[in-house]
């Protein structure tokens, strides 16, 4: 197999021509979207070769500290963006719940794969910790994101008929199934459609960057299969955590709707 | 049955003394706004009062589980929620929620004949128009049989002589099965000509 090919300075350069051509199609077409181009374009370059040296640095020094560190970043990170991706208010106790089914969820499955499916060691082993996390992490943050967005919105939406269930004798768990159900639908959704377009669609990031990294593609697909299993277990634990206890903040302790006009 | 002792909620009712009778029928009068809808929200537990106490039989409502009162003391909102599907599926959701078997078919449309709706289970319920929503409503609550039920003007989207026909249904449904009936009643004689006592309130408080 052959080596990576090392990209020249002139190349990386050359790379950003897309943007530039980006940049002239919509300045063409009179749409106004040159500054959030450039923006994200920086921020992006910006980020990622930070992230670089971040990770060289965690790399030549392997310690529990700075992997738990990152990890505590990453889960901040996410829970933080998906407050503020929410297009509903959200009441202080169910941030407290995304704040919980995000850290249990994503914690748990991470250590399930690294421990047991992987198994690494030593268990903080950065190279595998820090790219595995972000993966499950960010899918995670994607699905409860969504999770959240049609949860708050059917309970609000369609209150009338939660409480008319509450009249006629349901318990807040029966008067919630159909929003907690289809709020758990569609966070799992999106991850589970993925897969069916995967390695025929198109290949996943992890298993492009492993082949183009000189890995065998079996072993790279050994991986991504592994992955996108551990992606999917942990979604669905994040979602499954996030509903079954978030709709109950929706209740009083005296079963009662607490949604206002 | 139910008794009312220096009872507040928010600014929207306030009652001294109020005692409503069981197995009788009880009609609640007053302008719109008054509070009468609040009441029976906390008959049912739907909401609690800020201060005071509620009591049914004897117990206080507060050491009451909601969801096990709620399947005694069923409310009809003046404006009842249609679930989506068939009427069928509309009569059984309230045995299911409540946990209660499910009626056979038969049952069933003897319900839809008692609340005068001519039509076929299998029908989609949100094509009906507004007052045969209603009744199908009723029909719902009735299948539950619960000792007490709260009817929030149950006749509002009914012409005069639909109204007639449910409420004598209702009345006459209650008497036979000795159930308790608690209703909001626009109409003073429909209070006058079915009720065991009325009851007439303003501004939040009881006045007669």
């Amino acid at each position: 197999m052959n080596g990576v090919i090392d990209l020249q300075l002139w190349q990386m350069a050359a790379a950003y021509l897309f943007i530039v051509i980006l940049l002239f199609i919509v300045r063409a077409r009179g749409i106004s979207r040159e500054r959030e181009i450039l923006v994200s374009t920086i921020r992006m370059t910006i980020q990622l070769i930070l992230t670089g040296y971040i990770l060289v640095f965690l790399f030549e020094n392997i310690n529990p500290l700075y992997t738990i560190s990152v990890i505590a970043i990453m889960e901040a990170f996410a829970i933080y963006n998906i407050f503020t991706r929410t297009k509903v208010k959200l009441s202080r106790p169910l941030k407290n719940i995304i704040a919980f089914s995000m850290l249990f969820g994503t914690l748990s499955s991470l250590m399930f794969f690294l421990l047991v499916v992987i198994n690494i060691s030593p268990w903080y082993d950065p190279r595998y910790y820090i790219p595995i996390a972000g993966m499950l992490i960010g899918n995670s943050m994607t699905g409860i994101s969504l999770g959240v967005n049609r949860l708050v919105d059917g309970m609000i939406s369609q209150r009338h008929l939660v409480e008319s269930a509450l009249m006629l004798g349901a318990t807040p768990k029966m008067a919630a199934k159909d929003y907690v159900n289809n709020a758990f639908d569609a966070a799992i959704l999106p991850t589970v459609n993925s897969m069916v377009g995967m390695g025929i669609v198109f290949l996943p990031g992890m298993m492009t960057g492993q082949i183009l990294s000189g890995i065998s593609p079996i072993t790279a697909i050994e991986y991504q299969i592994a992955i996108m299993l551990g992606i999917v277990g942990s979604v669905a634990l994040t979602v499954i955590l996030f509903v079954q206890l978030g709709y109950k903040t929706f209740f009083n302790e005296h079963s009662q709707l607490i949604i206002s006009d | 049955m139910f008794l009312l002792k220096d009872v507040k909620y928010k600014d929207i009712l306030y009652i001294k003394d109020l005692e409503i009778p069981r197995k009788k029928i009880t009609s609640i009068v007053g302008e719109s706004g008054s509070g009468k809808s609040t009441l029976l929200k906390l008959l049912n537990k739907l909401i609690s009062c800020d201060t005071g106490d509620v009591f049914y039989n004897n117990q206080p409502l507060s050491e009451i589980d909601s969801v096990e009162l709620r399947r005694n003391v069923v409310l009809l909102p003046q404006s009842p929620s249609i679930f989506s599907g068939s009427i069928k599926d509309n009569l059984l959701i309230g045995l299911k929620f409540s946990e209660k078997p499910l009626a056979s078919d038969k049952k069933l449309v003897e319900v839809l004949k008692l609340v005068k709706l001519n039509k076929e289970l299998s029908e989609y319920a949100n094509n009906l128009s507004g007052g045969e929503k209603q009744r199908l409503a009723i029909g719902r609550v009735l299948l539950l049989e619960p000792e007490v039920l709260l009817l929030d003007e149950p006749s509002s989207a009914l012409d005069e002589d639909t109204e007639n026909m449910i409420i004598m249904a209702l009345v006459n449904y209650t008497r036979e099965k000795n159930k308790t009936l608690i209703m909001i009643t626009h109409s003073k004689n429909v209070a006058y000509q079915f009720s065991d006592r009325i009851i007439e309130i303003k501004k939040g408080t009881v006045i007669n």
